[in-house]
C-alpha cells in the first residue's frame, strides 16, 4: 500500500499552438472503495494559470489552500499577478519546506507566460515531484496513479502544434483510455483548455465503472 | 463494528450512525448517541478511536458554538466543513493525531440547500449525495448507488436509509443492532424513528 496511491487519482498538461490543456478524472477513494465521483484536483490559481494536485486527498486541499494564501500574498506585496515559472518555483519551494515529511502531492502546472518584452502569450507547463523537484516540459507533463498509461498514449496521440479544439480532443482522449486502464482513477473527468482570450472547461464522462 | 450513513434529500439532510460504544469485542453500552448538533442546522457524526472520538467531537462542538456566540450567526455548513477537516489536517502532521472520521449534515439557510460532507480522519473531504464510514460502506455505497434520489422526500429517504440499514443487519457479520437517525432542514435538526 503507497501512500501515493490511498485515494487515486491522475492529472495530465499538454501544450498545445498559442495554447495549453491540463485535464484530471475525478475519482476520490479509499484505497479500492470509491468515495466520491466528483472530486476535482484542478485549480485555477490566476486566470491564465492551473494547477493539478494527483496524490493524497488530504493534500490537495491543504495544498490548494496554502497556493491560494501564497499566490494572494504574492498579488497583493507586487501588486501584479504572478506568471506560471514564478508560480512553478512558488509551488516548488513550498513543496521543499516539507522535505522530511511531505506533502503527497505532484503538482502539475499549466497557464500561458507573458513575454514582459514584447508582451506575447506563449505556452507553460510543468510538473513537480513530491519536494517539490521542477521538470519542464515541451510537450506533455503526467501524474498520479495512471502516469506510466498516461505516458504511452501521450506520446502515442500528442503532436506539435495543435489548435485548442484538437488540443482538447488529443487531451481528452490520452486521459479518458489511459484512466480506463487504472483501478484507481476514472469517473468522468474535466478539462481545461486555456487560450489567449478565454478558458474553456468541459466535464466529460467515461467509462462510469 | 461502528456503522454510519447520511444521505441528501429534496431539502435535508439524513444522517444516521449506530449506538454501540464498544471495547475490543465487548459491548459496553448499546444507547450511546453518536450524532453531535453543533449548531441550529448542523450535524455531525462522528466514529474512529474510543477516547479520541469524544474528545474531538466535543472540541468541535464548542468551538462552533463560541463561533456562534461570538458573531451572533452559525458557520455556514461550507464553511464548518473547512474548519473541520483543516483541524484533522493539522492534527494528522501532529504528535498525537485524532483518529476520528466524520460525516456532517447541514442546511444552509441563506441559500436553501442541504450540504453533506465527507470527512475522514486524514483530513480528506468531500462533499457528497450519499456517505458512510465504517464496513457498512461496502454494502451502503453500491446500494446508494442504486437508489439514492437526491430529489426524493423525507419518506423516500427514509425508505432508502432503512433498505441501507437492513441489507447490512443482513451481511456484515459484525453489524450493529440500533441506529439513531437524525434529519435536518429549514426547520432545525430532529430526531427521527425509522
Amino acid at each position: 500500500m503507497s501512500i501515493m496511491e490511498y485515494n487515486g487519482g491522475s492529472v495530465i498538461a499538454m501544450v498545445g499552438k498559442d495554447c495549453v490543456a491540463i485535464a484530471s478524472d475525478l475519482r476520490l477513494g479509499n484505497q479500492a472503495l470509491t468515495v466520491a465521483t466528483n472530486f476535482e484536483k484542478i485549480f485555477p490559481v490566476t486566470d491564465r494559470i492551473y494547477i493539478g494536485l494527483p496524490g493524497l486527498a488530504t493534500d490537495v486541499t491543504t495544498l490548494r489552500e496554502r497556493f491560494r494564501y501564497r499566490v494572494n500574498m504574492y498579488t497583493i506585496k507586487e501588486s501584479r499577478t504572478i506568471e506560471p515559472s514564478t508560480f512553478a518555483h512558488l509551488v516548488s519551494s513550498t513543496l521543499y519546506e516539507r522535505r522530511f515529511g511531505p506533502y503527497f502531492i505532484e503538482p502539475i502546472i499549466a497557464g500561458l507566460e507573458r513575454n514582459p518584452a514584447t508582451g506575447e502569450l506563449s505556452p507553460y507547463i510543468a510538473g513537480a515531484d513530491l519536494i517539490g523537484c521542477l521538470n519542464f516540459a515541451k510537450d506533455f507533463v503526467v501524474a498520479g496513479t495512471a502516469s506510466d498509461k498516461l505516458f504511452g498514449v501521450a506520446e502515442g496521440l500528442w503532436e506539435p502544434g495543435l489548435e485548442p479544439e484538437d488540443l482538447f480532443e488529443t487531451i481528452s482522449q490520452t486521459l479518458l483510455n489511459a484512466v480506463d486502464r487504472d483501478a484507481y482513477s476514472g469517473w468522468g473527468a474535466i478539462v481545461h483548455v486555456i487560450t489567449k482570450d478565454k478558458v474553456i472547461s468541459r466535464t466529460l464522462k467515461g467509462r462510469m465503472d | 463494528m461502528e456503522c454510519s450513513f447520511a444521505l441528501v434529500g429534496k431539502d435535508y439532510v439524513l444522517v444516521a450512525a449506530d449506538t454501540t460504544a464498544a471495547r475490543s469485542i465487548v459491548k459496553m453500552k448499546v444507547d450511546e448517541d453518536k450524532i453531535k448538533t453543533l449548531s441550529p442546522h448542523l450535524l455531525m457524526a462522528y466514529s474512529g478511536e474510543p477516547g479520541d472520538t469524544v474528545q474531538f467531537a466535543e472540541y468541535i462542538e464548542r468551538n462552533i458554538r463560541l463561533y456562534h456566540i461570538r458573531n451572533f450567526h452559525p458557520l455556514r455548513p461550507q464553511s464548518a466543513a473547512a474548519w473541520v477537516r483543516r483541524s484533522l489536517a493539522q492534527s494528522l502532521r501532529s504528535r498525537s493525531p485524532y483518529t476520528v472520521n466524520l460525516l456532517l449534515g447541514g442546511y444552509d439557510v441563506a441559500s436553501d440547500a442541504p450540504h453533506l460532507y465527507w470527512i475522514d480522519y486524514l483530513g480528506t473531504q468531500a462533499a457528497v449525495p450519499f456517505a458512510s464510514h465504517g464496513y457498512g460502506s461496502y454494502f451502503a455505497l453500491s446500494l446508494l448507488d442504486r437508489y439514492h434520489n437526491p430529489d426524493g422526500t423525507l419518506e423516500e429517504g427514509l425508505a432508502t436509509l432503512r433498505r441501507v440499514i437492513d441489507e447490512t443487519a443482513k451481511r456484515l457479520v459484525v453489524a450493529p443492532g440500533n441506529y439513531k437517525v437524525k434529519v435536518v432542514d429549514k426547520n432545525g435538526v430532529r430526531e427521527v424513528a425509522l
